[in-house]
């Protein structure tokens, strides 16, 4: 019989290759268009720079839903809600910005991220207990629910902190560009890009290595059996809840440098990006929203060289040609 | 009976409700003179049957759709553009609006088919994505669209605010373009409310409550739930087409912020939420409500918020500032859904039911 | 202290379905008991219900002294209980190692008791870093059980592990539930392959709509073909 033979075995791991190729082919795609290589490589990394702001954001998103199976359209109230720490921190440590050290400037950034990070958890936290527990299970008073919750949220930072945009200046030691050859690539958008890896890096780790992380990825397959094993994942949700706001948190942070001014607006805007950005990678996978942050990022620079018209709705297309190849998304999750 | 299509409130206080809300918009012109509540009153009437074409999808159909502004935006555009491009006609008129239900529907056939492909969950981020889309297609379309800026037009010569229907006054009032722009607005609604009235019900109407209770059992029956569900989207369609339709005509301009906003997606939300999903009658009296509330509360507000800076007290000013109303409007929401699921029209046929 | 488990007029809704409608048994501790009936007749139900993923709306369902209808799923689970579901529910994305490892609640795994499991199902020893969801259906059916015993447990509730499975398959499950046997747990076992239920069950108890229509020892009815046409529509025969 087939299941007590020696033949060969099954590879370990193996991970679908081809939707990890996508932005590569993309890029492939547009290089001959662009033409010159410098101007490939600038939008190349801003491409890359912006993808990993959107994963940043886009991450906790993808795992509350592929978890929790909760609907979170308030979810951009943590992104803006980060931005406007950012603004916080930056009142006192003005002086640490403006300082010409990269060890100051380097410090207030991290001080901004950690404190974005924090804040948007607990206010995570908060807003699972009081608005999500109630609903749980009934997807469309989630949506409902959360809509109000994220007007309130963007209503209560114009009341905090007035309707008007506030700049956020970047440190200088993040200002200006290095140049190689004929390109111009932006400093602060390699910081970003490094960040962003960083915390792809971390979530991976944490998936793979460890037991909450083997809790997560074995709940998003199939909570009920999860819970016959003896564990009590619903308190798991919080904290995954609070990881995701953290994260957006951390988002709005790089997204405000990078725009150098915070609105309570943002998040809106940045919230239909990140729901394009886990619909195309997959609900519930952390790899599919990096590969599909990168994806539509790369698309949105290329775009708007090539064809600005189109750029805003070209994510759109991204979306529709996915969904008609990968119908689950890039990396969809098993069993769901 | 019949014109209600035996779709009675079944409560005396929802149906007092009715009958002051219907009355005071047939006879708004004459009650309340001035631009201001002639204004209100053609909003409620466009909202309510904007509403009602959604809480066709939403609380009958059981789809969730933010797509629906888009529609909205498309009818409205079409007499926006008609209008300007081919002049104040009734031929023009006609043309732009069929034009825009021509479109509309086409649209939501898309929509309808591509959800085959996908889960109900994608479905509702797919046509926010897509409403986002379309929101800024129709600025970069300028040309077109008058861009940010919008259009502006002229309409028909008998609603022209200058047009007289007669010299002299009935009842104080001088029958202006303005006046009859008013009755159209209502009349149009008037019918197309009945209309959905009769759909939601048919026996159509009953299979597509079916659908939403048991999508399994409906199709196990042997109802074909794509034809069911792609028809039920593309009458909402030209519902909400309609009221676009309304209220460019009632506006005499166009634009991003009047036709395409998610603002006006969310306030449709809120009204199916307060009025009672599933319930035609729950589009009348929420919209109701809410306009009015949208419309006079504001001033509330600003009376709060300078008492509140007067007396020196800290963020209550700028918790009460006007601009703030979403903030309370957001909190009613979400109270609503929470502890009034069934909204204005449960609660009352509730308390109908309990005391007898 | 006993660890029967017993079921006394336990009745289960599922949305406007009146499934289980008065279920009362005892399956005897350190034995095998057999839950058969035809399809439909509420077996899976039972199950669900004993580990908490459906809510009883009326009876007690009672683990020795413990009450188990209050509980939450978890804490069902805790109480020493294990679940072999139908479906098999082993998690694709995850290896066969971390299933496991996922399921030895108490601590690391015991190399002992792997090579224990190994020797029923070594195809777990050859797969154990590979993806579980590329296992075959038979494989995923010994992980599943492999699941439930990696750790020692009072009661296992196992719902037709031997669908679909090749004979010889079947073979080395029946010698691993007779081994689990041994160490004294308590099984009951919803089973439609007769002669598995035969050969593993001491007791049997029979469902029908929604109820109890058979109790007692699994060898005569095994010996009583007519019974068993009468009470599960076909004889032991036609099962095999």
């Amino acid at each position: 019989m087939s299941d007590t033979d020696t033949g060969a075995a099954l590879p370990r791991r193996r991970i679908d290759i081809a939707p990890a190729l996508t932005p590569l082919l993309v890029a492939a795609l547009a290089a001959p268009f662009i033409g010159s290589p410098s101007t490939f490589l600038t939008l190349t990394v801003a491409g890359l720079a912006m993808g990993m702001m959107i994963f940043t954001m886009a991450s906790g998103l993808t795992l509350v839903f592929g978890l929790m199976d909760v609907l979170n359209f308030g979810h951009g109230a943590f992104i803006s809600l980060g931005a406007y720490v950012a603004t916080l921190v930056l009142l006192p440590l003005a002086a640490w910005s403006q300082a010409d050290s990269l060890g100051l400037n380097l410090g207030v950034l991290l001080l901004a991220l950690l404190a974005a990070g924090v804040v948007c958890a607990a206010a995570g936290f908060v807003f699972e207990r009081v608005l999500i527990v109630p609903v749980y299970g009934q997807h469309l008073k989630q949506i409902l629910v959360t809509i109000g919750g994220a007007i309130v949220a963007e209503q209560l930072l114009y009341a905090l902190f007035g309707p008007q945009q506030i700049p956020l200046p970047l440190p200088t030691a993040f200002r200006g560009s290095i140049i190689l050859g004929d390109a111009a690539i932006e400093k602060y958008r390699i910081v970003a890009t490094f960040i962003g890896l960083l915390v792809f890096a971390a979530q991976i780790l944490i998936l793979d290595r460890t037991k909450i992380g083997l809790l997560i990825r074995a709940g998003v397959e199939n909570r009920e059996m999860v819970e016959a094993l003896g564990y009590r994942i619903d308190r798991l949700f919080v904290g995954v809840f609070m990881a995701g706001s953290g994260l957006a948190g951390l988002g709005g942070v790089l997204w405000a440098f990078y725009r150098e001014q915070v609105h309570a607006s943002m998040g809106g805007e940045l919230l239909v990006l990140t729901f394009i950005v886990i619909i195309v990678g997959g609900l519930g996978s952390v790899g599919g929203c990096f590969t599909g942050a990168v994806l539509v990022a790369l698309i949105a620079n290329y775009a708007g060289f090539l064809a600005p018209k189109l750029a805003l709705v070209s994510n759109i297309l991204l979306m529709v040609v996915v969904l008609l190849w990968r119908p689950r998304g890039l990396y969809p999750v098993s069993g769901r | 009976m019949m014109i209600l299509s035996g779709d009675a409130p079944r409560s005396r206080a929802l149906s007092a409700l009715l009958v002051v809300i219907v009355l005071a918009l047939a006879l708004a012109p004459f009650l309340f003179p001035g631009a201001k509540p002639l204004n209100v009153a053609a909003n409620i009437c466009i909202y309510a049957l904007l509403v009602a074409s959604y809480d066709l999808l939403l609380g009958y159909t059981g789809i969730v759709s933010f797509a629906h502004v888009m529609f909205f935006g498309v009818g409205a555009y079409g007499v926006a553009i008609a209008l300007y491009g081919l002049g104040p006609g009734w031929g023009a008129l006609a043309l732009g609006v069929a034009a825009a239900l021509g479109i509309s529907v086409a649209l939501a056939l898309a929509i309808g088919l591509f959800s085959l492909r996908v889960q109900t969950i994608f479905f509702a981020m797919v046509t926010l994505a897509v409403a986002y889309a379309f929101n800024v297609l129709a600025s970069q379309l300028s040309g077109l669209t008058g861009g940010e800026d919008g259009r502006s037009f002229q309409v028909p010569f008998v609603l022209q605010p200058g047009f007289r229907l007669f010299d002299g006054a009935l009842f104080g009032v001088r029958i202006t373009g303005r006046v009859l722009s008013y009755y159209l607005v209502l009349a149009v609604c008037a019918a197309l409310f009945l209309v959905l009235l009769r759909i939601v019900n048919s026996p159509f109407g009953r299979v597509l409550q079916a659908i939403r209770e048991n999508p399994f059992r409906a199709e196990a029956l042997g109802y074909r739930i794509v034809f069911h569900r792609t028809l039920a989207t593309c009458l909402s369609a030209a519902g909400a087409t309609a009221a676009g339709a309304l209220s460019a005509l009632w506006l005499h301009y166009t634009g991003p912020d009047t036709a395409l906003s998610f603002s006006i997606q969310v306030d449709v939300l809120v009204i199916v939420v307060i009025g009672g999903m599933g319930s035609m009658y729950g589009a009348v009296a929420g919209a109701a409500l809410f306009i009015l509330a949208q419309n006079y509360l504001q001033a509330l507000m600003g009376e709060l918020s300078s008492a509140a800076a007067q007396a020196g007290l800290p963020i209550l000013p700028g918790l009460f500032h006007p601009d703030r109303w979403l903030l309370w409007l957001g909190l009613m929401f979400i109270l609503a859904v929470y502890f009034v699921p069934t909204g204005v029209v449960g609660k009352l046929r509730g308390t109908e039911e309990r005391t007898q | 202290m006993s660890a029967n488990l017993s079921l006394q007029g336990v009745h289960t809704h599922i949305g406007r379905y009146h499934i289980l409608q008065g279920v009362d048994f005892v399956a005897p501790e350190g034995e095998t008991t057999m839950l058969l009936g035809r399809n439909g007749a509420g077996k899976t139900t039972a199950l669900r219900t004993i580990m908490g993923l459906w809510r009883a709306s009326r009876g007690r369902i009672m683990l020795g002294d413990q009450p188990l209808a209050a509980l939450a799923t978890p804490d069902i689970a805790r109480a020493g209980v294990a679940y072999v579901p139908e479906t098999m529910a082993v998690f694709s994305d995850l290896t066969v190692k971390e299933n496991l490892v996922l399921a030895a609640r108490d601590g690391p795994l015991d190399d002992v008791r792997l090579e224990w499991i190994f020797g029923f199902f070594p195809a777990l020893r050859k797969f154990w870093l590979s993806r579980a969801g590329g296992l075959s259906g038979g494989q995923k059916q010994m992980l599943s059980i492999a699941r439930a015993i990696v750790e020692p447990r009072r009661l296992l509730l196992i719902d037709e592990p031997t669908k679909g499975l090749a004979p010889a398959i079947i073979g080395a499950l029946i010698e691993c539930l007779k081994e689990i046997k041994r160490t004294g747990a308590t099984i009951l076992l919803v089973e439609q392959n007769f002669r598995v239920a035969q050969e593993v069950g001491d007791h049997v108890r029979v469902m029908d709509g929604g109820r109890i229509v058979h109790q007692g020892l699994m060898a005569p009815l095994a010996a009583d073909s007519q019974l068993q046409s009468r009470l599960l529509g076909l004889s032991l025969d036609s099962h095999q």
